[in-house]
């Protein structure tokens, strides 16, 4: 029998290189979305009316502020990508095949780029007071579009 | 010496790893759906008003009681894997820790739904 010999650590390729930053984002994002996320639902359910109050009014008057259209545009960045490391993570784990692999890597991808490039367009492009072809305020707009117009 | 067949049970932190990714998976299909409701708003208040009306049935109250849930055990658990990883004394408590987990859970909880609950039966 051969006594066990030392076996040199594989030099990292830049595969892992790139899973290793995955890793320590999936930690570092986890820990900032506690903070965006528990701060959005406390705002938006614990204050005010609670879920009752949400309609176009209310999201107009959040998004009249900077503050929150970047808080948002934080959260929608860092929790899709987390969300599609950790669902990459569940698909390397039951996806057996290369193909299969392959494919649903593919849609994840997909998916999350969608939901990223819509989610920023609707939070940087949002009118707060819409109106129709006459040039009047549209129902369900807030109240200080009035004194805007 | 090989040991009697048995049925691994697994202990905690093999269900807590269970936990979290059931719970991640969960979160992450509501997140698609959350982004695209909330991109009613660039089509029309009266769209997005309606759409979003359905979240304050009280199916969907009971549906996002369970998220926030979801997103909080989901939340704790995370920290509890980063900090068992990180430190020895977190190791060598993750019984502990998996206990907190639940705890701290029960109390956000318990200030919770008493207010949401609250909102999606009584009006207020």
């Amino acid at each position: 029998m051969t006594a066990p010999q030392d076996i040199k650590p594989m030099p990292p390729t830049r595969r892992h290189k790139v899973q290793r930053w995955w890793w320590l984002f999936q930690r570092v994002s986890g820990v900032l979305l506690i903070v965006l996320i528990f701060t959005h639902l406390f705002v938006n359910l614990m204050t005010g009316d609670g879920v009752s109050q949400i309609d176009f009014a209310f999201v107009a008057g959040k998004w009249a502020s900077p503050l929150w259209q970047w808080w948002d545009f934080a959260m929608l960045l860092l929790a899709m990508l987390h969300g599609m490391n950790g669902m990459g993570y569940i698909i390397n784990d039951y996806a057996s095949r290369k193909t299969t692999r392959t494919v649903l890597h593919a849609l994840l991808g997909i998916a999350t780029a969608v939901i990223i490039v819509l989610g920023a367009l609707v939070i940087w492009t949002f009118d707060p007071c819409p109106v129709d072809a006459s040039g009047a305020l549209l129902e369900g707009v807030p109240s200080f579009c009035e004194d805007v117009l | 010496m090989s040991p009697a067949p048995t049925l691994y049970r697994g202990s905690d932190g093999m269900w807590m790893w269970f936990v979290h990714r059931a719970t991640g998976v969960a979160i992450f299909f509501f997140l698609l759906v959350h982004v695209l409701d909330t991109s009613l708003v660039r089509v029309s208040p009266e769209a997005y008003d309606e759409v979003i009306g359905s979240y304050k049935t009280p199916i969907y109250g009971l549906v996002e009681a369970g998220l926030v849930g979801a997103i909080v055990v989901h939340a704790l658990n995370g920290l509890r894997v980063i900090a068992v990883d990180r430190w020895d004394w977190a190791l060598r408590h993750q019984r502990a820790l998996t206990i907190a987990v639940w705890v701290i859970t029960a109390i956000v909880m318990a200030g919770f739904l008493p207010r949401h609950l609250g909102v999606v039966f009584g009006g207020h």
